[in-house]
């Protein structure tokens, strides 16, 4: 791996609110490496808007560093700081589209702020209208658009000025569910095809799945675990990640007493494999299902179930070693928190 | 025709019908009154927009936790200055600028020189105006613009202006009626037109039918020009057609 595309070191974030500190963020330690699609992810008030507005410096960290494309961004000019923001642009989850000008007006915007001549930034503009799938819209007005066609012009507008990071706070969170899939498609093609580095902000675990291949829990203002995508996945070890990570807001201390619960996550087997009747019929051995978020994506299938064991131990381990045994399967056991 | 007019009205007991009737029906007559009643309050409209305007920016730009925040002294002096202007009378502030009126237009009389205190006046009021209008920005937007690189001046001029366009243009037709009705006012103390008109003949004189006369025609102006300042609000809102 090369240079990190964003480092961050040691940056915390303090609002005065009356006369109390709030920490908004503290002590963050981050790299994402180019080419990364990087999930943040936390419930709301983690702080994940904060922090990624200290990526461009929307807002200013109360200390830390912010190390973008070799810039260090805390030390910019108020001149260089705009330079630098054309190279990290930014999607939201409200769009914030300019409702009076045409949609490939709007594209055209942050390049007539660059003083690119306008025929030039009309062209360009109108190739990103074709990239994202909207070149017949790009005489309409915003207002005339669905939610995910104004999310497509703003990313069309946040590509206009070729930028090497694209920060997506909550860009789907406005979204339905198809609607979030075709978007998160969209950005896994333009990083796959331009190789811009994604940072996406969510509070939504399927974003993560869908798109991510690292991800950083964000808990209280502290990244709480980081890594790669499969591996916080199938092995959570800290309780704001299992809260995130548990199907169904299940938590630990919901579970029956007594009892041993584990998840179980289907990393894409090639079909959905009737696991739990298969289980009750191979071994004769009944399982609760505590909790269940799984889908089928392409043919695959994805999520994770949370069930509860037999107490009886034997009956118990058969059960596991069977959900052991399948392919594409990953099991691990729940913390008891009754312990 | 005329003669059968004066008649009904006599026959009401308007005293003096076929004086107003003839000073009311004389070609300069109206037209000129109208004209004077336009002239001053539309120079003075277009002084204070451009006074107003950059005020009104500055009051939402330069507060504390806005795009180009200004030392807190200045903007406690502007929101002073603002109130303060604001808070006097109109016929007492216009007695109060009679002295400015006469050093800028070396008098203090007749309807031009009531554009002085007519701008004093108004200037404060489209600040305020200006001010309510940016403040219905979605902040969202600015700070997408912001984080395209705008600066503050770009982001004035291509994002706060044009997306508050309807608003703007909605509350210039305020304006604009307000200060022509504070123009009437002026012809209490010198000014001329309809107001003075109204006043003078009207309520100076008896002549009731003057008066109504010119309050109908004062009517009539501010239905003309809030018409024209809606559809054209309307007609420039990309949001809705």
């Amino acid at each position: 791996m090369g240079e990190p595309i964003i480092q961050i070191r040691g940056l915390s974030k303090t609002f005065r609110q009356g006369d109390a500190d709030v920490h908004a963020l503290r002590d963050i330690r981050l790299d994402v490496e180019p080419g990364d699609i990087y999930g943040i992810i936390g419930l709301s008030g983690a702080g994940k808007s904060t922090l990624v507005r200290c990526i461009n410096l929307l807002e200013r960290p109360t200390s830390g560093t912010v190390l973008v494309d070799g810039k260090e961004m805390t030390a910019l000019s108020p001149k260089e700081l705009r330079m630098a923001r054309r190279k990290v642009t930014m999607i939201f989850q409200g769009f914030n589209l300019l409702m009076q000008r045409t949609c490939l007006k709007n594209v055209c915007f942050p390049m007539e702020a660059a003083g690119i001549p306008a025929a030039q930034a009309k062209k360009r503009g109108l190739e990103l209208m074709e990239l994202v799938g909207l070149a017949e819209k790009a005489e309409a007005y915003p207002s005339q658009l669905s939610g995910g066609q104004k999310q497509r012009v703003a990313i069309a507008r946040a590509l206009a000025t070729d930028p090497k990071v694209l920060l997506c706070d909550e860009a789907t969170s406005a979204l339905d569910p198809t609607t979030t899939v075709s978007i998160l498609n969209l950005l896994k093609d333009l990083n796959q095809q331009l190789g811009v580095t994604l940072v996406i902000i969510t509070h939504q675990m399927s974003v993560i799945e869908e798109i991510c291949n690292q991800v950083a829990i964000l808990d209280s203002g502290e990244i709480v675990e980081q890594g790669r995508v499969q591996d916080i996945f199938s092995n959570p070890q800290t309780d704001a990640a299992r809260r995130l990570v548990y199907p169904g807001g299940v938590v630990p201390a919901q579970f029956p007493a007594g009892a041993r619960a584990i998840r179980v996550a289907f990393n894409g087997g090639t079909a959905y494999q009737p696991l739990i009747a298969s289980l009750a019929i191979d071994c004769g051995v009944k399982v609760n299902i505590l909790g269940a978020d799984t889908r089928n994506i392409d043919g695959k299938a994805f999520g994770t179930m949370l069930l509860g064991l037999p107490e009886d131990p034997a009956e118990a381990a058969k059960a596991l070693n069977y959900i052991k045994s399948q392919p594409n399967i990953t099991v691990e056991e729940a913390a008891d928190s009754h312990a | 025709m005329l003669d059968s007019l004066v008649s009904l009205l006599e026959s009401w007991g308007v005293n003096s019908a076929a004086d107003q009737v003839e000073f009311l029906t004389n070609p300069g007559t109206l037209p000129f009154a109208v004209w004077e009643t336009l002239y001053a309050p539309l120079a003075a409209t277009i002084l204070a927009y451009v006074i107003g305007l950059p005020l009104g920016i500055l009051l939402v730009t330069g507060e504390a936790g806005g795009i180009h925040p200004l030392p807190k002294w200045l903007m406690g002096f502007l929101n002073l200055a603002i109130n303060l202007l604001r808070s006097v009378p109109f016929l007492i502030l216009m007695v109060m600028v009679f002295p400015l009126s006469r050093l800028i237009l070396g008098t203090s009389v007749g309807t031009t020189a009531t554009i002085i205190p007519l701008t004093v006046a108004a200037a404060p009021f489209v600040a305020r105006l200006v001010e309510c209008s940016l403040r219905e920005m979605d902040r969202g937007v600015i700070e997408a613009a912001q984080s395209m690189g705008c600066s503050t001046w770009q982001i004035v001029t291509k994002v706060m202006l044009p997306e508050c366009r309807p608003s703007l243009i909605n509350s210039a037709t305020n304006a604009s009626i307000t200060i022509l009705s504070y123009g009437a006012m002026a012809g209490a103390i010198g000014g001329d037109g309809l107001g003075a008109m109204a006043l003078m003949r009207g309520y100076g004189r008896h002549q009731i039918v003057v008066m109504y006369a010119a309050v109908i025609i004062l009517v009539i102006l501010v239905q003309i020009i809030q018409s024209i300042g809606t559809a054209l609000s309307v007609k420039s809102d990309r949001r809705i057609n």
